[in-house]
């Protein structure tokens, strides 16, 4: 049994979202096929399950360092499972997810 | 085991048959049974003449006439007499020979009403109900369940309800006497010790062998379950003795049920904690299940409001009002990391409240609390304990642990604590009440905005189905009787909870399974007050109790049913998942699906719903549909009628 360790990953400098080199419409099939979407929703809305990755994704790099050495219950994806480029194009496709109306504007949000 | 003369089988009205020696001597043994039939037409189950009966009344060949035995007065009429007596409104149960004669009691006797019979298509749904029934009524509904088949299929519900600490009274028909089994099924149907199955999360048994030990075991049942910690119990009911003749000497006496005082922590141990909680600069009260009737909310916001202390509601029961500034269950980590002093009221999981469990593969506990914070917990969990089922979860390093009712406890510690405020410590508390009002506020903006991400995504995001339906019904009288935790808890962040019957929790044992029923359970319970009762019902729960459909169309019981259709055992997946990237093989969706997914061919609800008699419509993909689909639903649903709504959604 291969146990990961724990990695600590300073993030702070790499929230901000990075315009991708990926291929964002692969990286909506592969967001899927990996089951990214099972925790996270299929726009990576977040929720009970996971937490929000989209809209203003993480930038590659810091999704990356993320996805392989997970906090919580998220499970390690390693280069064996998914390899950088496939994650620079979820990266890239969480980035082409569009933000939605600011919840004031939305009535029924504010009921 | 010998016939003692006391049974009620060796005091039956015997009408001796005898080798008629004539047509008239056989006509005359049938002719009174018959007689006696028509006279006490509440009671006499009259028995059909046999083939040899018929054959002497119409022939004057010598031949053989069983013996007809008439039953005046059945036992299960006294039964049927102290459930009335208890106040069961209804009796949850599929039908099973081992209890037949309370259910013909129950009809001809009580006249089906107090208890009514609600037919349920199988054992865990009827108890489940109940489960669901008790949360909103505070008080148990009878089930029966048939002999070895019906409790086994009762077991998990039985033990959702332990876990939940519901009253649950669950009545087993057995046969115990082996010389009274009418042939194969019977001896099937029939156990040495019919409670045995379950009593590992019951809280109480017994097997009475006479009505007076009946009635009496009857009523301490009750009394049992109905003292906290509520529970389940099981009483069996001897198939001769529901039959039979009671005893000429039986008084027909009903055991009287006292008015139950719920057990309240001793008042050293209360005043001891009214000076923590006062002297505290963060105290922080959780509930999980402190509400068992409307006032154990109203005392906890008293409590609450009185201290300026924030509340973390784990949501087993309406605890308090979702919206109360000093709700800061959003909040949960930096409350409880910033605590001086943290108040458990029937905590179920202390440990999980000040841990979180680390670690990718073996679990890594890690402490959140402050060195030197003091943990306190009110629990009528601590006065009962059972072995083998490990429901009490990990040991927790509490300071003081009073072993009480949390609700019964409150209102001594809320006086306590007035005692104690001086005015400097009024002062600190209003600041700390604005602090957290502010603090609350924001979670609220930020559960919002939460909520607007994948606003318009097909399928339909949990939380605007969540919001959707919260437009519909927030100016009616409404009740939540499902669990949300399987769409994020949406309804409990985004919606205005503040009545005890709004919401019940989910299930004790996290037994899937028990939503559906459950939620008709809590509708039936509702239906008197003229509630809308609301469900947000996950595919693979309905998947194991879709009978309950039928159910509530049979009994007509308004329930609005809102599918939580994601179209697998979704939970699973995420599981599978975790652990193929443990073992570093990873696995996609195709392979995550194998054995998870509940598709390919998809499961037409609403088919599925009309096929059992209930209105409904969908699937329903884009979420501009469901807003009139919703209002179609309530009309329905408030003409007395339930209406099932399926929605393509969203995972989570």
């Amino acid at each position: 049994m291969i146990r990961n360790s724990i990695a600590i990953v300073v993030l702070a400098a790499a929230t901000l979202a990075a315009q991708s080199a990926g291929n964002a419409e692969n990286g909506k099939k592969q967001f899927v096929k990996l089951g990214c979407y099972t925790c996270h929703g299929y726009q990576g809305q977040g929720g009970g399950a996971g937490a929000k990755l989209a809209p203003n994704p993480l930038a590659a790099a810091a999704l990356i360092a993320y996805v392989r050495h997970p906090a919580g219950s998220m499970p390690p994806f390693t280069k064996k499972v998914v390899s950088d480029e496939v994650l620079t194009d979820i990266q890239a496709y969480l980035a082409s997810v569009p933000a939605p109306p600011p919840a004031k504007d939305i009535p029924l949000l504010n009921q | 085991m010998a016939k003692s003369k006391d049974t009620p089988l060796a005091r039956r009205g015997f009408l001796k048959g005898a080798a008629a020696g004539a047509a008239a001597g056989a006509a005359a043994l049938v002719a009174p049974a018959k007689t006696e039939a028509q006279e006490s037409t509440q009671r006499a189950v009259a028995v059909p003449p046999t083939a040899a009966q018929r054959a002497a009344e119409n022939s004057t060949a010598s031949v053989a006439v069983q013996d007809i035995q008439i039953v005046e007065r059945p036992g299960a009429d006294y039964m049927v007499d102290v459930f009335k007596s208890l106040g069961f409104e209804y009796l949850f149960a599929t039908p099973g020979s081992s209890f037949r004669g309370i259910h013909e009691s129950v009809i001809n006797h009580g006249g089906n009403s107090n208890p009514e019979f609600i037919t349920f298509t199988h054992e865990e749904c009827s108890a489940a109900a109940a489960n669901g029934y008790a949360k909103i009524e505070g008080k148990p509904a009878l089930v029966c369940a048939h002999g070895t088949v019906g409790i086994q299929h009762a077991a998990m519900a039985i033990y959702n309800a332990y876990c939940d600490q519901a009253p649950l009274y669950v009545v087993a028909g057995n046969i115990s006497d082996a010389a009274e089994r009418r042939g194969r099924v019977e001896w099937l149907h029939a156990a040495q010790d019919v409670a045995a199955t379950v009593r590992d999360y019951t809280k109480w048994d017994d097997n009475p062998a006479s009505l007076t030990h009946f009635g009496e075991s009857a009523v301490r049942g009750y009394q049992i379950a109905m003292t906290a910690p509520m529970m389940p119990v099981v009483l069996a009911a001897d198939g001769v003795l529901q039959e039979g003749e009671a005893p000429k000497e039986f008084d027909w006496r009903i055991p009287k049920l006292p008015r139950i005082s719920q057990p309240a922590g001793d008042s050293a141990a209360v005043a001891e904690l009214a000076q923590m909680l006062v002297s505290a600069e963060n105290p922080v009260i959780v509930t999980s299940r402190s509400a068992r009737t409307p006032a154990g909310l109203k005392l906890l916001v008293e409590l609450a409001e009185t201290l300026g202390a924030g509340v973390i509601d784990q949501q087993r029961r309406m605890n308090f009002p979702s919206r109360h500034p000093l709700n800061q269950t959003q909040r949960s980590r930096a409350l409880i990391t910033s605590a001086d002093v943290i108040l458990g009221l029937e905590v179920y999981d202390f440990f999980g409240v000040v841990h979180t469990l680390g670690g990718q593969v073996s679990v890594v506990p890690r402490s959140l609390i402050k060195p030197g914070t003091k943990l306190v917990s009110i629990s009528s969990s601590d006065l009962f304990y059972k072995s083998n089922y490990q429901n009490f979860q990990r040991y927790e390093d509490v300071d003081l642990s009073i072993a009480a009712d949390a609700e019964a406890t409150m209102p001594a510690l809320i006086e306590a604590v007035k005692r104690l405020l001086t005015d400097d410590r009024k002062q600190a508390i209003q600041a700390r009440a604005a602090k957290l009002a502010q603090g609350s506020h924001q979670a609220l903006e930020q559960t919002r905005t939460a909520a607007s991400y994948a606003w318009d995504a097909s399928p339909v995001s949990t939380a605007r189905l969540s919001a959707e339906l919260w437009a519909q019904i927030k100016n009616e009288d409404w009740s939540l009787v499902s669990d949300p935790f399987w769409v994020s808890n949406w309804p409990l962040r985004l919606w205005d909870f503040n009545k005890h019957y709004q919401f019940i929790g989910g299930a004790g044992g996290e037994g899937v399974g028990y939503l559906a029923p459950a939620a008709l359970g809590a509708a039936i319970a509702n239906k008197k007050h003229g509630r809308l009762s609301v469900s947000i019902q996950s595919d693979g729960d309905l998947m194991m109790a879709n009978g309950v459909l039928w159910t509530a169309a049979h009994h007509r019981v308004p329930l609005l049913t809102v599918m939580h259709n994601n179209r697998a055992y979704h939970q699973e997946i995420m599981q599978l998942q975790r652990v193929a990237n443990q073992h570093n093989r990873g696995v996609d969706v195709d392979k995550c699906k194998i054995g998870t997914e509940i598709a390919n061919p998809n499961i037409d609800y609403t088919m599925l719903a009309k096929s059992m008699g209930v209105q409904a419509e969908g699937p329903i993909s884009d979420p501009k549909d469901l807003s009139a689909a919703i209002q179609r639903g309530i009309r329905v649903v408030k003409g007395g009628d339930p209406y099932l709504i399926d929605v393509i959604t969203q995972p989570r």
